[in-house]
């Protein structure tokens, strides 16, 4: 079973955190910095396992990861899991945020990390691999884009209206109106 | 017409919407990740978290359903970051309820990152699964099962469970795939439901879509898991599963599944593993999978990560399932070729398995020996470990040389980390395969060098055994010894390649040995062949060793503890330098620590004016006798159907830590499994006699001096009349101090009870009452450390009934090194005399790994409470 998805940059700062067993807040900050230091500090032409996140479990557990430019891809799992087939998953999953982001960055991620949740949903169920067809996640993912869109174009109307509304700054265009200056357009008054 | 009442309506209705007007529209998710991405500094980025999550929280105060969604997508952001989002459990529960799927969507995604089930707020969300799961809309459905799948609590498992498995009978294989993962998280939480999917499992393996049939199998395997009857029933299926991966292996190029040019290997994987749990011990099953893995294994093509992948879950199925003897042969050849593959992961992969099948085949994996051996150098720390584990495991009488050489090389430059591991394991091979005593000797001192501080006490104990116990060697060794420590001296010129500071165990071993065989060193009787060099040293050599030992601030306790112990045996050795053993002993009468202060005392008694006892107390300890079980080439005799891989099991330490107490324990430890109950026992029982012989209340542990037990008795047991007599000499001196307080029993045999035993911790309670105030019971609690391992940051807590009073004091230390314990005082008061209960909580750190565990002590004696 996979026990975790981390996503960190180089400076280890989170990207995506997926936790299928359950730690407390505190919990998962330290296991994300604990797997931050332990995985920096490998070059890049050592292999992909670590043994021994001592934060995540015991000598049952190992740390695959994959390190693309800016970002590591690290999976926490159990010994049911085989290691080189995770290495495959994390190349399914990143060439999956590609397809859907065309040419994914590090920003990506960052400005649209419930999408990329949502593509992880798509691909790993409660830690157990679910699909593995990328053109099936494709398909899905965009499917249910296609519901939200519907969706917002009959129900945001209200919100859509207000905003608007908001956006017309009434105060200040009511101080805006340009009135004649009414004394003075009384004393032009020709009787 | 009332005109005035339509206006005040007018004006009420234009009020309520300049209001709403004027409330601003909460920032958008990109713009909060733009104001954040800004900060520049931590503390900025905390006021902005904070000002929002301010925000957030008062949209949600005041049941803002217009902005939710968008509040929710903000919070999951910030929660990521690390702050606290727990405040947005229940607006989650909210959105899930909604009609809209963008709310949906977002509600399952808080759910599925903030919930857990632990909290009560969890079973909340049942209902909406309920609802969503009954969806006509399919990604409704997904979505439910999607968060079903992360979540589930056993409740939730029994009450959702008929709903999933009418789902895995859906035309949808989107929902069908998804269903079965629900069925694996629910039969993990409630096993008993298993019976209720198997009609549904079956027709899965029967599946077209690929997706269904991952998800399927993981199903099944975990049911094979569970059940033996369900094992049994799958059985039957393994053609069928044999037939899928024909279909996978034969199958042309197909776009949708292939990865790097093999055809789903996730799939192949999955099924292959099934195939392993099902062929396990059933030679009809194997049979019926052996020539699709051999396929398998040959067709493979093994230039990309995935064919490996395949490759190796077929080796590992090869080598569980009854196969082949020929099958096995290409799976071991499969493995050697992956040992020298270029990718590291390949690699670590086969170093991985051949661990795994050195049980099954040990000839084969020796035959990769030297392979192995190099990866002991890789710069890769994950490869070093592994094949260190492996390296250890190959050890036997015919390579034992040319290993130790190895490993000691190993040994010089590794990790810490290594270092303690690598040399203890060491020790426990040396015992079982060391050719001669002497070389035996040798390889110890080198490990001795090699790891300094990181050697753990059963290394220590090992040596000190040896010598003991190798008559002949006695002089040779201490000979050794004396060399090693000296050149090791900071104020020798010469080889200085570390301090004696970080080799305190070797100055521990020096200092016993020393204190033990010290006349060897003065006449010079150091040699064992005729070409060993003669090693003579002065008394006043000696003495200005143990000196600078004993008065250097960077030795060590408990290296303090034996130089002060070899100075008193040395005083019946020496025939100039009393005066001079007097003067270091008086220094030490007035030491800080209780341990040292108490032997400088004594010693000095000894020396000066009770010199008569000198002789006798000092008398040279006996031999220690060993379990010759584990020394199988001892005498040179090999015993070639002794073919037993070296166990690496801490047991032995706990064994070894025996015979250096000079208990013969009766079962020879390599050959019987001591469960760990009955080994803590044999922990605290020699304790117990040895303490008895000291005159105590049997009940009552050594005087709460010095927090390393073991080692304690080691020290006192060639003087064991020593600690009863000094007390009583010393009884009327100032220098009774504590000791007195401590070692005089205060009332009442209470009888000892073991209040916890579990996680390899071992808790026993000692009572102790005042007969002049019957109301207060203090209990000395010792925390032993009965597992492998050290256990670091230990607290125990503890809550009483509220008519008792409990006072807690702090342990002696909260560091335990295995088999070691260490002490906690409690103090309870009990005036209404009501039953003593305890309700403790322990939690630990076991080699880093946190451990919390629960318990109720129900057993106290009578005599504890009335």
């Amino acid at each position: 079973m996979i026990k975790a998805i981390l996503v960190f940059n180089n400076h280890g700062k989170p990207r995506l955190s997926k936790f299928y067993q359950y730690f407390t807040e505190d919990m998962q900050q330290q296991i994300i910095k604990e797997t931050f230091q332990l995985v920096s500090r490998r070059d890049d032409n050592v292999c992909n396992f670590l043994e021994g996140g001592s934060l995540i479990g015991g000598s049952d557990y190992k740390l695959i990861y994959r390190h693309y430019a800016t970002l590591y891809f690290v999976f926490c799992v159990d010994s049911s899991e085989s290691e080189l087939g995770i290495l495959d998953l994390i190349q399914v999953f990143v060439e999956t945020l590609d397809r859907c982001f065309e040419n994914v960055c590090e920003l990506d991620l960052i400005f649209h990390v419930d999408k990329v949740h949502f593509i992880l949903n798509e691909l790993v169920m409660g830690g157990m691999v679910l699909e593995t067809n990328m053109t099936e996640i494709m398909t899905r993912i965009e499917d249910q884009a296609k519901v939200e869109k519907q969706e917002a174009g009959l129900s945001a109307a209200p919100a859509r209206a207000v905003s608007a509304v908001k956006n017309m700054s009434i105060p200040q265009q009511i101080k805006d109106i340009r009135l004649p200056d009414l004394p003075q357009a009384i004393k032009d008054l020709k009787f | 017409m009332n005109s005035a009442a339509v206006v005040d309506t007018i004006k009420q209705v234009i009020g309520d919407v300049v209001e709403k007007v004027k409330t601003p529209t909460p920032t958008r998710l990109r713009d909060l990740i733009r104001q954040i991405r800004s900060a520049r500094t931590a503390a900025e980025e905390r006021a902005v978290v904070n000002k929002e999550c301010a925000y957030i929280r008062s949209t949600f105060r005041d049941e803002d359903a217009m902005w939710r969604c968008r509040n929710i997508a903000k919070l999951l952001y910030i929660h990521m970051l690390g702050y606290p989002a727990h405040f947005g459990q229940l607006e989650c529960l909210k959105l899930v309820a909604s009609e809209r799927f963008t709310d949906k969507r977002i509600g399952y995604l808080g759910a599925m990152l903030l919930l857990d089930e632990r909290q009560d707020i969890h079973v909340l969300i049942t209902n909406s699964l309920k609802i969503d799961l009954n969806s006509t809309a399919q990604f409704t459905v997904g979505l439910a099962l999607c968060t079903l799948g992360a979540i589930a609590s056993p409740e939730m498992g029994r009450d959702l469970a008929s709903e999933i498995e009418k789902l895995l009978k859906s035309s949808n294989a989107y929902i069908r795939k998804k269903a079965a993962l629900c069925a694996y998280r629910i039969i993990c939480k409630v096993p008993d439901l298993m019976e209720m999917f198997l009609p549904a499992t079956r027709t899965l393996l029967t599946e077209k879509n690929h997706g269904v049939l991952i998800t399927g199998v993981t199903l099944i395997t975990e049911m094979c898991r569970k059940s033996p009857d369900t094992l049994a029933h799958f059985r039957k299926t393994a053609p069928n599963l044999v037939r899928i991966l024909k279909n996978l292996l034969m199958a042309g190029y197909s776009p949708e599944h292939d990865v790097s040019g093999i055809s789903d290997p996730f799939l192949q994987i999955k099924v292959l593993r099934l195939l392993r749990v099902l062929g396990k011990k059933d030679s009809e099953t194997s049979e019926a999978m052996n020539d699709i893995l051999a396929q398998v294994a040959t067709n493979t093509e093994t230039s990309k990560n995935v064919g490996n992948a395949i490759l190796y879950e077929a080796v590992l199925s090869i080598m569980d399932i009854e196969s082949d003897s020929s099958l096995r042969v290409l799976g071991v050849n499969i493995l050697g070729r992956f040992l020298i593959n270029s990718d590291k992961n390949i690699r670590y992969i086969a170093l991985n398995t051949l661990l795994q099948t050195v049980y099954i085949d040990y000839t084969a994996v020796m035959r990769h020996r030297q392979t192995i051996v190099d990866c002991l150098k890789d710069p890769d720390v994950t490869i070093r470990r592994r094949a260190l584990e492996l390296s250890f495991l190959l050890i036997n009488q015919s390579n034992i040389k040319i290993m130790t050489k190895e490993l000691l090389c190993f040994l010089e430059t590794a990790d810490p980390e290594f270092q303690s591991q690598c040399s203890s394991n060491m020790v426990l091979a040396f015992e079982k395969y060391a050719p001669t005593p002497r070389w035996h000797f040798e390889v110890l001192l080198k490990v001795l060098l090699a790891a300094g501080n990181y050697v753990r006490d059963d290394v220590i104990a090992g040596v000190l055994q040896l010598v003991s116990e190798a008559v002949s060697l006695q002089g040779f060794c201490v000979g050794q010894l004396w060399n090693a420590v000296r050149l090791e001296t900071p104020n020798e010129s010469g080889l200085v390649s570390k301090p004696i500071s970080e080799k305190q165990p070797l100055a521990q071993v020096a200092m016993w040995c020393i204190g033990e065989y010290g006349e060897f060193l003065l006449a010079g009787k150091t040699v064992c062949d005729e070409e060993d060099e003669v090693i003579v040293a002065t008394e006043s050599d000696i003495l200005q060793f143990l000196e600078s030992i004993l008065t250097s601030n960077q030795s060590s306790l408990v290296t303090k503890e034996y130089a002060i112990m070899a100075l008193g045996k040395l005083s019946t050795k020496f025939t100039s330098g009393l005066e001079r053993i007097e003067k270091i002993m008086r220094l030490f009468s007035v030491n800080l620590n209780v341990e040292l202060q108490q032997r400088g005392l004594e010693f000095t008694q000894y020396v000066s004016k009770h010199s008569n006892l000198k002789s006798a107390v000092f008398e040279k300890m006996p031999a220690m006798e060993t379990s010759k079980a584990n020394r199988l080439v001892a005498n040179g005799e090999l015993k070639p159907t002794e073919t037993a891989l070296p166990s690496v099991e801490p047991k032995k330490e706990s064994d070894s830590l025996m015979d250096l107490l000079g208990l013969s324990d009766s079962t020879p430890p390599a050959l019987e499994k001591l469960n760990s109950d009955k080994k803590a026992q044999v922990s605290s029982q020699p304790l117990m006699d040895l303490l008895a012989g000291l005159d105590f209340e049997p009940s009552k542990p050594p005087s709460g001096i010095g927090t390393n037990q073991s080692l304690d008795a080691l020290l006192n047991i060639g003087s064991s009349p020593t600690l009863a007599g000094s007390s009583l000499l010393n009884g009327g001196d100032s220098l009774g101090l504590g000791l007195l307080g401590l070692s005089q029993p205060a009332s009442s045999n209470i009888p000892s009870i073991t209040a916890y035993d579990k996680n390899g911790v071992q808790l026993a309670f000692s009572f102790s009452k005042d007969i002049s105030s019957p109301d207060n019971l203090s209990i000395t609690m010792k925390i032993t450390n009965t597992g492998g391992g050290n256990i670091t940051d230990m607290l125990f807590q503890a809550a009483v009934p509220k008519s008792i009073q409990l006072q807690m004091f702090p342990p002696t230390s909260t560091t335990i090194q295995p088999l070691e314990s260490v002490q906690q005082d409690i103090k309870i008061t009990n005036q209404s005399k009501v039953q003593l209960r305890m309700r403790i909580k322990v939690s630990f750190k076991r080699d880093g790994v946190p451990i919390t565990d629960q318990g109720e002590i129900n057993n106290f004696p009578t005599a504890t409470w009335q």
